[in-house]
């Protein structure tokens, strides 16, 4: 027993620990978890969107505010990227897997039916997912690390000047080109939640007979509201904001 | 009923290393009474009797119970009949004049031997790994000296009753044997026997599925659907708990 405890702590420990996320399991509870991490994250995002709604100074203030998180904000950006990264590369693995399973497929698909939850949105998570990926990309470097007020883009907050993120915004959805594209990206992350919500619970063993359907639900209608709610605002600023005079 | 006039489309494949091929077969005057083997039944006599080679397909028990038979008919495994194994299944689904696509389960793991049947050994070795329990030897106990709870019978029950025929394998667009072995892993977890091997066997057995080269779960729960014994997608929730408390209190995903 000693013996065994001794081979036990000798090197490797951290192989043997991760290697509890490298088993069909193991990468499904990672994949799942972060998932669920970046709809939390989305929410925040969209509710932080919204005080466009309200003007220029409430955008701008509350731009203003999480940059001068200072160290905090570092803290949670490499968080966050953490997130993303395992998202992503564990779902490639999962995927690239999935895919070498069968090498010979069939000659007629065919669907089973009820209570198969396999429908668009479950077959096509690698495909919405790296759309997003692609777009996460343009989408922080158009605006995170976009002209800020060296290139002009200054606005006076309470006495104090700060970066102008609300008329980059708004001169980048007059471009009809840009709210389309956001607007279609948008759509492919709701058909990505659809089946990803539910999912995770299911890949983290949260199934329960009762629970499981309210959770389906919730992942459709979260899904129909995150895209919503990312939508409206570039078609209200499309049709509705005037451009700011410099 | 009238009979039906079929064209049937078959995978034919003289052995696991030759090229297969679809092949096109009529039969007709086929009887809505017969099952869907009988009809197989049907061309093959005539096939023996032409001097061809009859088709190869699986079967033993052709009552729903074994788990030995088991086709992929137009895409659906075990065809289009709810919590129907193949050899249940009758022609009364069909109707005159249909093309029915015959295929065998599809997965690496399951190399085709010869036409339709596959080799499904790759779900030996993984209940090897840990479908069983330690006894005391000696006399046989009272079977109701352990007493468990009806509802905890219920689901040991649920989960036993897999067949073990694939068609969760077949149907999975990630040829995934998430189903089979989260059924294998829940009929003991509900039970006090089996309890001292509990968290090696879902180790072991998660490691044997995935050497086998089964795909990831995705939670399309195509397996669910097609299960003739309706084995519900809770049992791989119930594995993957299994698998994440084991595998945290070993601190690896072996033992």
């Amino acid at each position: 027993m000693q013996q065994a405890d001794k081979q036990m702590s000798r090197p490797g420990v951290l192989s043997a620990v991760l290697s509890i996320f490298n088993t069909s399991v193991g990468r499904k509870v990672i994949t799942g978890l972060t998932g669920l991490g970046l709809v939390v994250f989305i929410l925040g995002h969209l509710a932080g969107n919204l005080s466009l709604f309200i003007g220029a100074e409430a955008f701008n203030a509350y731009a203003h505010k999480l940059e001068s998180l200072g160290p905090l904000l570092y803290v949670i950006e490499i968080g966050l990227l953490a997130v993303f990264v395992f998202h992503i590369v564990y779902a490639i693995a999962v995927t690239s897997q999935n895919k070498a399973a069968r090498k010979a497929g069939y000659v007629q698909h065919g669907d089973a039916g009820k209570p198969s939850q396999k429908n668009l949105s479950s077959q096509t998570m690698i495909y919405t997912g790296l759309i997003l990926a692609v777009f996460i990309v343009v989408h922080v470097v158009m605006f995170k690390f976009g002209p800020g007020m060296g290139s002009g883009y200054a606005y006076e907050l309470h006495g104090e000047q700060v970066r102008d993120l609300h008329r980059l915004v708004v001169e980048s959805f007059k471009n009809i080109w840009i709210v389309l594209g956001y607007c279609a990206v948008m759509l492919l992350m709701g058909v990505h939640i659809r089946h990803g919500f539910w999912s995770a619970f299911q890949s983290l063993g949260a199934y329960h007979p009762r629970y499981t359907r309210l959770i389906q639900s919730a992942g459709v209608l979260l899904a129909a509201a995150l895209a919503l709610g990312f939508f409206v605002l570039p078609i209200y600023i499309y049709l509705f904001v005037e451009l700011p005079t410099v | 009923m009238s009979n039906l006039n079929l064209t049937l489309k078959i995978w034919r494949q003289p052995s696991p290393d030759a090229p297969g091929a679809m092949h096109t077969y009529k039969v007709d005057n086929i009887s809505t009474h017969m099952s869907f083997l009988e009809m197989l039944d049907v061309l093959n006599e005539r096939l023996v009797k032409e001097g061809k080679e009859p088709v190869e397909f699986d079967y033993d028990c052709r009552e729903g119970i074994c788990g030995t038979c088991g086709l992929v008919i137009n895409g659906v495994a075990h065809g289009p009949r709810k919590l129907t194994a193949t050899c249940q299944l009758h022609m009364r689904e069909f109707k005159d004049g249909d093309v029915i696509t015959i295929e065998p389960w599809r997965a690496n793991a399951f190399p085709v031997i010869k036409d339709l049947v596959v080799d499904r050994g790759a779900f030996d070795r993984i209940v090897a790994k840990g479908g069983y329990t330690s006894v005391n030897t000696g006399n046989a106990r009272d079977a109701n000296e352990i007493p468990i709870g009806k509802e905890d019978a219920d689901k040991a029950f649920d989960a036993a009753a897999c067949i073990g025929c694939a068609a969760c394998v077949a149907a999975c667009p990630n040829a995934s044997a998430s189903l089979f072995v989260s059924a294998k892993v829940a009929q003991y977890a509900h039970l006090p026997q089996g309890h001292p091997e509990r968290e090696r066997r879902v180790l072991k057995m998660v490691q044997q599925m995935d050497a086998e080269g089964f795909g990831n779960c995705s939670n399309h729960g195509e397996c669910e659907a097609v299960c003739p014994k309706g084995i519900s997608i809770s049992n791989i929730a119930l594995m993957r708990r299994e698998y994440m408390k084991a595998a945290l209190k070993t601190g690896a995903a072996v033992v």
